[in-house]
């Protein structure tokens, strides 16, 4: 993928299709250790060691449409290609948290890209309105939070999804995370975001 | 630890929105937009906020959602639109360019944009492939 946000979508949605209520996606850069870390840990079916070990390879997959998946090989890839890995632990019944580091400055470390976005169709999946996202995103000692389910007692009986919250709503992450860049980095590193 | 994003600024989200709401067409349309591995690696993040854009400008009202991957890997970036009353129709390979007059002439002509869809789900809901697909 061109940009780690797609990669965080793309296992976003094995997180969902295994009937997580509650997803936790963040990001902790640090330019001291210069480290990027992305992990993505949700509540749902979890998996047995068996199907964890089979995970990382291209023709394991849960649809039914293909013998291909991809997803979890691509971010693997990615993050071994900067001098990092990807870590996956699970649990049947619990869930499963999936790590995926990455050695900040390295050249081929892709940007992160447009993480607004990346939640906003996150928070759109159609098959779960109920499904609770907590996101943190650090640069250092900045750092940006969100909580879904302080949204919803604010909003009251609209939820994310509505027309009208829709526009709002990307605009507020998409500002924040644009004003965490600019908050974190000093200006000459602004272009290695 | 310096934070950014503030409680205050969620309210003004719902108040923004409570405004929103009132000026808004409805149209009784849900449009889905493929978001599995290979809907995001052909850019159906990208489509998906060119429709949100699109139905913003034009203030029209319709549920976006998005699914996992329903096994047309090629045809990605693949977006449904299902009104009520009408078969579901289904577009392949639709890219941000393509998506303003899709919601022109979908949603507010109400005319399918033939040449852009893959197939129709008849009621008795088997998708129907268009002629270059058979």
């Amino acid at each position: 993928m061109r940009e780690l946000s797609l990669h965080l979508l793309d296992i976003a949605e094995n997180a969902i299709a295994a009937g997580a209520r509650h997803l936790h996606i963040s990001i902790s850069e640090s330019l001291a250790t210069d480290s990027l870390v992305m992990t993505v840990q949700d509540d749902g079916c979890g998996m047995d060691a068996e199907t964890l070990a089979k995970v990382r390879t291209p023709f394991f997959t849960t649809r039914t449409t293909r013998d291909v998946g991809l997803g979890i090989p691509f971010l693997a890839a990615a993050a071994e290609r900067c001098g990092g890995g990807l870590e996956i632990s699970s649990e049947l019944g619990v869930g499963t948290t999936v790590v995926a580091r990455f050695q900040r400055s390295h050249i081929d470390r892709a940007p992160l890209g447009d993480v607004a976005g990346a939640l906003m169709a996150i928070l759109l999946r159609g098959d779960d309105e109920r499904l609770r996202l907590t996101y943190e995103h650090r640069i250092d000692e900045w750092v940006f939070a969100f909580d879904t389910r302080e949204l919803h007692d604010l909003l009251g009986g609209m939820s994310p999804g509505d027309a009208a919250v829709r526009r709002w709503l990307s605009e507020y992450l998409a500002r924040c995370e644009q004003e965490l860049k600019e908050q974190s980095c000093p200006r000459s590193d602004l272009s290695t975001t | 630890m310096p934070k950014i994003g503030s409680l205050d600024d969620l309210k003004k989200i719902r108040e923004s929105a409570l405004r929103d709401l009132t000026i808004r067409r409805s149209t009784g349309t849900k449009i889905t937009v493929g978001m599995g591995t290979c809907g995001i690696a052909a850019g159906a993040r990208e489509t998906m906020q060119a429709i949100l854009k699109e139905l913003d400008s034009r203030e029209i009202e319709a549920n976006v959602a998005t699914v996992g991957c329903i096994g047309m890997c090629s045809k990605e970036p693949l977006v449904d639109i299902e009104q009520a009353g009408k078969p579901r129709v289904t577009y392949a390979n639709v890219h941000p360019p393509m998506v303003p007059r899709l919601i022109e002439e979908h949603l507010v002509n109400g005319r399918v944009v033939q040449e852009w869809v893959f197939g129709r789900v008849s009621d008795g809901g088997v998708a129907v492939p268009t002629s270059e697909e058979s």
